[in-house]
């Protein structure tokens, strides 16, 4: 007798563990518990490590659920594991960051399971509607997270912003996917794929619209010059540890789609792309790190950063090709790991409820915190692509990919970028190192568990600098599944 | 013999540099002045050991790798962290590990009395580990890790007196500097990996020949790029406005870093990349026309520096000069030979600067020396040492290395860049003795504190000054010219640079033209030193009637010739301007205005209507439209 539906409940594993995590702390939030409890922490890490312990019993397989809409492949499994990564360091990071800011609220854990579950989504769709549908789980969570500290202006309005900004880019690449089926007849990504080989429907207006629109959608979520305004005000707002997470998360997620999209459905598609993602590419890089150079505030500077770190992706996805895209994911995961470590720094600075977040903040620190100032510090080089830091890394990998993809003008002006961009990374260094403090340093606030996640991020860090070779392998592998 | 454990040597001090972290402050100074001078000197050891090694193998054998560990393979591209022993890397280990002991034992006294004693030789140690990584490196890309490392560990050191803004604002610039250097080094590796598939030196310079067309334009474009690296790290023209600036830092820094050891990284890897530059000839001509317009230029600035350090920062860049001008004409093995006698004798006249700096607390300007010669014999002494070795006099060291590219560039028929080299070498008698007049002969012009407290450096000190003076005056002796089948320390670099070296490509001069060429030379110099002693000593106001003559010139050298004006105006500004005002464009108009709009409304009333009507989040959404209708467009014309 055939089972009722046929499904791998192990590859399903961490929507189940996931959303099971995010009911079950909903429910908990009736369970009076104490201002200063971390029960929420705990139960959001519990069904993190089950979700990923869940993908990784079944990392050799390949599995199509639900008609096809879902795959299971190595990219999914890289990208869950990468996500919930992510999303585990972000609950160590909050921790007790929460508690400081009096935001420690089950609610809390249970929108970072579910945006970490519409990421996954994303990243295993192999169907429009499913990643329209991930993609809307993962920032309605991320627009209630960005407003998470009620109380305060800045937050409100970021979350606002974002969300109406948010809700508009939907709508473009909502009524993209409506073209695309249109054209094609079909939203399931490899149909659409055996519908244009070789179609004469190549150049039809209707499908080259559809496809744009959707590159402005997802544009939005990776924040790719143009669409990339909400993001300086939004990560500026947000709780700073919401920032870390939304910054490494949102854009991997926006990407895997990309990727997958561009890569498995509208491969013919890559030659009317290719000079719009190359003019994105550099503009996105040079905006960012253009603008990032004078930013006073710490999170802003960043922000910037993160937009120009968008730009490099995008150069491996220009490059295209398996080694284009394999750099692609190997840059994602450098880059989360680094910039989470950042921003968790970030979010260690201050005591109680101030949170300085100004470059002269960091002055002295120095010398009165070494370790911390050692960790920020390796974190900025990583980011400018100092070797042997995994940043460093994972450019020369991404450069090298569209080298070979004879992409000479676009490495040129990524290379020139990162050049640039050293100099605003050094500033905080110099503010560490080589400033005097106005008054008192700025207190650092003590929390294990954050202290905890920002070493896991500096050991990848510096690990994956040293022995790119492993993750490099994973990244490739992951790809595999696209070809 | 064993193999040579050649990962010891960069390992020692970065594990002095582990230890020192982990002990802290329960070191105490004896400790850490141990504990860094020790590992170091203990690199040397093994330095001189993994040499003997080689030495002791037959010529064709004189080559060995240790690969640590397997970095990463991405397809059919491969990269290990190993380490490569041969006679150039041999060469270059013993110079910096021999000369960077030395300079550590003179910084225990240097230092001695500075609060952060600790973090200067942690620093030190950390600079010692980069670069012996950067010369040891087996590929191009480990060497790029040292490339950046010895650029980060410098920037720490120039600005280690932090608290003075200058020294900050210097360390910035060299670092920041040297990445557009780096924007080129890098390219060019991306270039070389792309067209060879490696990185490795053996794998890459064999796959050269088939994979580039000799003199086209992909190898000349990749060379280029290299040596725009190469520019940045070794102070050449356009990129060599951080070295002087760079002076800021501890004495003893200028002498390890930017003397000796650290700005020849361009120098080592041009001639590391000999093989692929001789692909090249276009970029072997540029190598040596930039190389002697830098050896010149930088001379004629150094005539009129009153900073005695920023004269001999003007020399180095100079001395550089000379060096590539020696890898352009094809003479590599001179460029080294010179390097290493460099070496010796800048990092004695930077050290030597230092102690005349220590004993006149801490005066730099050479207006107020003057006399010191029986104040400080042992420094005087040395230091005449190396004036003299610089300038050129046989029998020492600088004679031997700086004749040697003088030769090179003739018997390579480049007679411009000999003639050019040849002023040069007037003008560096010149200055050096200018130097030496201005701070120990006449009469003293020292302030009265100053001369309460004047006092010979201690025997720390010293006693490293007497090491290098000797090595100066002897140094040069292995290369002594005329002898058949090229000198001892060119045959012992033959297995890197081809039979035949550095004269391979040259027409062999007759004997009669090269003792012409030396007594040429020796005849500039001693030019130079007569006009410096008569302009300084004998008759000081012909100096003020020449500068009275040609005030235009000499305030342009004075000036530096306005480069560094030049390059605010013409990179930094702009770039600042932007950023300006793509940041008052967002921050201050539309951002600030949002910021004030929301909060307006918020004590107002219709919160989320009015928010979306204010114009401020339109704004971000009329962009976002804006965009997405650029790009229709522009498929629309397709």
């Amino acid at each position: 007798m055939t089972p009722l539906i046929d499904v791998d409940w192990w590859a399903l594993g961490p929507g189940l563990a996931l959303s099971g995590g995010a009911m079950l702390l909903m429910l908990l939030e009736f369970v009076p518990a104490g201002r200063n409890s971390s029960r929420g922490a705990l139960v959001a890490l519990a069904s993190l490590l089950a979700a990923a312990a869940c993908v990784w019993r079944v990392h050799e397989v390949k599995r199509a659920l639900f008609d096809g809409m879902f795959v299971h492949d190595t990219f999914t499994v890289f990208f869950t594991l990468l996500f919930c990564g992510i999303a585990a360091l972000s609950v160590l990071l909050s921790w007790d960051y929460v508690k400081r800011m009096r935001i420690n609220q089950a609610e809390y854990y249970a929108l970072l399971l579910a945006a970490t579950l519409g990421m996954i989504v994303m990243s295993a769709s192999n169907d429009l509607i499913t990643i329209f549908l991930g993609l809307e789980l993962m920032s309605l969570a991320l627009y209630v997270l960005v407003g998470f500290r009620r109380s305060r202006l800045e937050s409100n309005e970021a979350a606002m912003k974002y969300f109406l900004l948010g809700a508009f880019a939907s709508g473009f690449l909502l009524y993209g996917i409506a073209l695309l089926y249109g054209a094609t007849g079909t939203t399931h990504l490899e149909r659409m794929a055996a519908f244009l080989a070789g179609s004469p429907l190549l150049s039809n207006p209707l499908l080259l619209m559809g496809g744009l629109l959707v590159l402005v959608g997802l544009g939005f979520k990776v924040a790719a010059v143009p669409f990339h305004m909400w993001t300086p005000d939004a990560y500026e707002g947000a709780p700073t540890t919401v920032t870390g997470y939304m910054s490494a998360g949102a854009k991997a997620a926006g990407f895997a789609a990309l990727l997958r999209l561009a890569l498995v459905a509208l491969p013919d598609l890559q030659a009317s792309w290719k000079p719009v993602l190359i003019a994105i590419a550099a503009l996105t890089m040079t905006v960012g790190n253009v603008t990032a150079l004078l930013q006073t505030n710490l999170k802003r500077m960043l922000a910037y950063s993160s937009i120009a770190h968008a730009g490099y992706v995008l150069v491996a996805v220009v490059a295209g090709g398996n080694e284009g895209a394999a750099a692609a994911v190997f840059y994602l995961a450098i880059y989360s790991l680094m910039n989470l470590g950042a921003f968790g720094i970030v979010a260690l600075l201050g005591r109680d409820q101030d949170e300085p977040v100004l470059l002269s903040d960091l002055a002295g620190l120095g010398f009165k915190n070494p370790a911390l100032a050692f960790a920020l510090t390796i974190f900025m080089l990583s980011l400018g692509g100092i070797p042997p830091t995994a940043g460093f890394m994972g450019k020369f990998y991404v450069f090298r990919a569209a080298v070979q993809a004879g992409q000479i003008p676009l490495v040129i002006v990524g290379v020139l970028n990162s050049v640039v961009s050293i100099f605003y990374y050094l500033r905080v260094t110099v503010a560490l190192y080589m400033e005097e403090p106005a008054g008192e340093p700025t207190a650092v606030s003590r929390s294990i568990p954050a202290v905890i996640g920002v070493v896991v991020s500096l050991a990848l860090t510096l690990w994956w600098g040293l022995q790119a070779h492993a993750l490099l392998e994973q990244a490739q592998r992951s790809v595999l599944g696209l070809m | 013999m064993t193999l040579p454990l050649l990962w010891i040597i960069p390992a020692l001090p970065l594990g002095a540099v582990a230890l020192s972290l982990l002990l802290g402050d329960r070191l105490g100074r004896r400790g850490t002045a141990w504990l860094a001078c020790g590992a170091v000197g203990a690199s040397f050891a093994f330095a001189v050991r993994a040499a003997l090694a080689l030495a002791a193998r037959p010529e064709e054998g004189r080559s060995i790798t240790e690969v640590a560990y397997r970095w990463m393979q991405v397809g059919d591209f491969s990269a290990n962290v190993a380490f490569l022993l041969d006679p150039l890397s041999a060469v270059m280990i013993l110079v910096v590990t021999g000369v960077g002991f030395l300079i550590h034992v003179y910084s225990t006294g240097y230092m001695a009395h500075d609060p952060s004693f600790r973090r200067f030789f942690l620093y030190l140690n950390l600079f010692m580990f980069a670069m012996l990584t950067l010369v040891l490196a087996d590929n191009l890309l480990l060497l790029f890790v040292g490339w950046e490392g010895v650029g980060l560990c410098s920037y720490l050191l120039i600005g280690f007196w932090y608290t003075k803004p200058s020294a900050a604002e210097a360390g910035k610039k060299a670092f920041i500097v040297n990445r557009i250097g780096d924007f080129g080094f890098l390219l060019g590796m991306l270039a070389l990996v792309t067209w060879t598939g490696s990185l490795q030196y053996d794998a890459l310079f064999s796959a050269a020949p088939q994979a580039f067309v000799a003199g086209g334009i992909a190898i000349t474009v990749a060379t280029l790029l290299l040596f725009l690296g190469a520019t940045g790290k070794s102070a050449q023209i356009p990129l060599y406005t951080w070295l002087p600036d760079a002076m800021e830092g501890p004495t003893p820094v200028s002498a390890l870093i930017h003397a000796a050891t650290m700005v020849t990284a361009g120098v080592y890897m041009v001639a590391r990349c000999h093989s692929l530059f001789q692909l090249a000839p276009i970029s072997l001509e540029v190598v040596a026309v930039v190389g002697a317009a830098t050896a010149l230029f930088a001379a004629t600035i150094g005539l009129a520096q009153n900073d005695i350090k920023r004269v001999l920062a003007y020399s180095t860049i100079s001395q550089l000069g000379y060096m590539f001008m020696a890898c352009g004409v094809g003479a590599f093995g001179a460029g080294i030979f010179h390097l290493m006698t460099h070496a010796f004798f800048k990092a004695l006249l930077f050290l030597g600067a230092g102690s005349v700096i220590h004993a006149l607390s801490d005066e730099q300007d050479l207006r107020r020396m003057g006399g010191l010669a029986k104040k400080l014999p042992w420094t005087h002494a040395t230091m005449l040492v190396a004036t003299i070795a610089i300038a050129g006099i046989p029998p020492f060291a600088g004679f031997f290395s700086k004749d040697e590219i003088l030769h090179g560039a003739f018997a390579s028929g480049h007679y411009g860049v000999w003639a050019v080299g040849l002023l040069g070498a007037i003008l560096t008698a010149f200055y050096m003795f200018r130097l030496y007049v201005l701070a120990f002969r006449g009469g003293s012009r020292v302030s009265h504190e100053a001369e309460h407290h004047l006092h010979e450096s201690p025997p720390s000190m010293i006693v490293p000054l007497f090491v290098l003076a000797i090595l100066s005056l002897i140094g040069g002796w292995i290369g002594l010219p005329f002898q058949r089948g090229g000198h001892p320390f060119e045959r012992w670099l033959e297995p890197v640079f081809g039979a035949g070296g550095a004269h391979g490509t040259m027409r062999p001069l007759s004997p009669m033209i090269e003792w012409l060429l030396i007594e040429v030379s020796v005849v500039a110099a001693l030019l130079g030193i007569v006009f410096a002693f008569r302009a300084y000593l004998k008759d000081p106001s012909l100096a003020t009637r020449l500068r009275e003559r040609w005030p235009a010139v000499h305030r342009m050298l004075v000036h530096k010739y306005w480069v560094d004006e030049g390059l605010d105006a013409l990179v930094v500004m702009p770039l600042y301007r932007a950023s300006q005002r793509l940041w008052r464009f967002w921050d201050e108009k539309i951002v600030d205005g949002a910021v004030n709009g929301v909060g307006f409304l918020f004590e107002g009333f219709s919160v989320g209507l009015r928010l979306f009507q204010t114009g401020f989040v339109g704004t971000y959404a009329l962009f976002l439209t804006l965009g997405a209708v650029a790009l229709l467009l522009h498929f629309l014309r397709q």
